[in-house]
């Protein structure tokens, strides 16, 4: 690892921005440097002056970096995509991820691979941890809506707790369905009979 | 032989713009169904990811600012992937749009009609030669891409009047969502962007159109769609129904009959999620230009399929590589001349749909029809920029 090199990440998520840094700097880059503010991006990177920029694709702002590729007085350095043709499969690797790297001056571009591969990692697990997030919220919704329809049929029916979930349970059976769903109709059809 | 499978799938990326119009309805109106494809819209959020999706494979197609496909094709800032554009998504639709505070300096510089595009140049070099002489800051212009007609418009207007956009103002890149707030915010004096963000500007007050880009070039070749040159050559039958899918969308856009149903449909917050009544407007050609209400119609202002606007049209790709070679984006040789022009393929487009030549009538001989300069000669882009005082 090279704790001389200086690494931006621009990403607006400040979470995932988050955990990258950490890897960063875990692996012993001491350097990092989080934008998550897209206004005058192109000035306060100049004023930072990284050899690495990371990005993640969700950003309009990519589109911004890629004028650090015109020749201009503002950039003193030539800049490149980390990937090119050669690299075919880190830059699918590294779009897939969502993730997109440049380099900035002539590094080697052994000297950052490490960088790419971490970053690649850690923007997967990521949104591994986003899914799992995702499935346990609607769980808990699914669970609400089951309770909420459970306690409908108790009233309507007269019914014990018990009873009204094996109802729901039978009918989603009988009709290949999910309960959620069977709840949520039962709920529907309460506020239509209100 | 995928080819002869009915269902044919396809990921196709886009940027939610008015000039997708024949994309989206496209596939929302299942003309792509009708050819045999199943098409997966995916809507991205910069330019860069649209080329380096299409580059690697991750689409069969996009939706491009054409001058990226040309820039993609000769490796200029980039990988070079070979592209070919088989269709025109539009021509024209872009707009100029300057701050409250800008427009007035402009019209009081004005030695005539400002809406006037040498008028307005003119304008703007005294504005900008006022501001150095006081030792202000200056002007900042926004548009969307290195490699961008919005760039390459703006550049052209104000070169005009004689203002060199590389040392006479800032030209900066900004997401077109972010265009709005920038001027807002006071980021930017004025932008070049396409449907619906000048719009945007006007009804929030914090912008006036300044001008069409069909007022500086009647023709202007905006959005392809764009394939890899090898998807192409792999996948001809594939091609020619997408393509014919696209040419009858177009005719639907066109068709003023339709125009509500285009605008609901464009509209949907998975496609470009703007309101209705913002792309009927630029639909229709009829925007308002002023915070208080003044209207500008042009027939030209965004052309979907008529006067031949699908047809991709080598001029014009020779006019976004003479653009590239004039700001020092590119080196001038008659080999990347010849691969600019061969992005455009109006022979794939023939293979697909009808030619109505008749259509073309009163269009301008030279394909541009600039508001100044010489008639241009896509066969002799030096000696045209030649006549080009300001450029790198």
């Amino acid at each position: 690892m090279d704790p001389t090199l200086k690494i931006v990440i621009v990403d607006e998520n400040p979470v995932r921005a988050a955990i990258l840094e950490d890897g960063l700097r875990e692996s012993g880059h001491a350097q990092v440097v989080r934008i998550d503010d897209m206004s005058h991006l192109l000035a306060r990177i100049y004023a930072i002056d990284p050899d690495v920029i990371l990005i993640d694709l969700e950003n309009p702002s990519r589109d911004v970096l890629e004028q650090m590729f015109q020749v201009s007085r503002a950039v003193k350095r030539p800049v490149a995509m980390f990937v090119d043709q050669s690299d075919a499969a880190s830059i699918e690797a590294a779009v897939d991820a969502g993730v997109s790297a440049y380099i900035v001056g002539n590094l080697q571009k052994d000297r950052i691979k490490s960088i790419l591969d971490l970053c690649i990692s850690r923007f997967n697990a990521f949104s591994r941890l986003q899914n799992e997030l995702e499935r346990t919220r609607s769980a808990l919704e699914e669970r609400k809506v089951i309770d909420r329809a459970k306690g409908v049929l108790m009233k309507m029916k007269n019914l014990s707790e018990e009873q009204a979930y094996a109802l729901l349970r039978k009918t989603a059976m009988n009709e290949n369905k999910k309960i959620a769903e069977v709840a949520q109709s039962v709920i529907t059809a309460a506020e239509l009979f209100k | 032989m995928t080819d002869m499978n009915m269902n044919t799938k396809l990921r196709i990326g886009f940027i939610p713009l008015c000039d997708a119009a024949a994309l989206i309805v496209a596939v929302d109106k299942e003309l792509v169904s009708a050819e045999g494809l199943d098409i997966e819209l995916v809507r991205e959020v910069s330019w860069s990811n649209v080329r380096d999706k299409l580059n690697i494979g991750l689409f069969d197609a996009a939706h491009l600012i054409a001058p990226v496909a040309i820039a993609s094709s000769l490796g200029l800032g980039h990988v070079k992937v070979p592209i070919v554009a088989p269709f025109g998504l539009g021509v024209n639709g872009n707009a100029i749009t300057v701050s409250p505070e800008l427009y007035a300096a402009l019209a009081a510089a004005a030695d005539g009609d400002i809406t006037d595009p040498m008028v307005s140049a003119r304008a703007l070099a005294r504005v900008v030669a006022e501001r150095k002489a006081k030792s202000r800051e200056p002007l900042t212009f926004g548009m969307t891409f290195p490699f961008s007609t919005h760039n390459y418009h703006l550049r052209f207007w104000m070169a005009a009047g004689g203002v060199d956009p590389d040392e006479d103002v800032r030209m900066i890149v900004l997401p077109p969502p972010y265009m709005v707030e920038s001027l807002a915010n006071k980021h930017v004096d004025g932008f070049c962007v396409g449907a619906p963000w000048n719009s945007v500007a006007v009804d929030l007050g914090i912008g006036y159109i300044l001008h069409f880009v069909s007022e500086i070039l009647l023709r202007a070749a905006e959005k392809v769609l764009a394939v890899r040159a090898s998807w192409a050559a792999e996948h001809p039958d594939v091609l020619r129904r997408l393509v014919r899918a696209h040419g009858l969308a177009a005719a639907f856009v066109e068709d003023p009959a339709n125009r509500d149903e285009v605008a609901a449909i464009l509209s949907a917050p998975n496609r470009i999620g703007a309101s209705a009544e913002v792309i009927r407007r630029t639909l229709d050609g009829r925007l308002k230009v002023t915070p208080d209400g003044k209207l500008r119609s042009s027939d030209r202002y965004l052309m979907f399929g008529r006067k031949g606007a699908g047809r991709p049209d080598p001029a014009h790709a020779a006019w976004l590589y003479a653009q590239m070679v004039r700001w020092g984006q590119a080196p001038y040789s008659t080999e990347m001349l010849a691969t600019a022009k061969s992005v455009f393929r109006p022979d794939l487009y023939d293979a697909a749909l009808p030619r109505e030549a008749s259509n073309m009538a009163g269009e301008p001989v030279d394909g541009i029809g600039a508001f100044t300069g010489p008639p241009f000669d896509s066969n002799d882009i030096e000696r045209y920029l030649a006549a080009s005082k300001v450029r790198r």
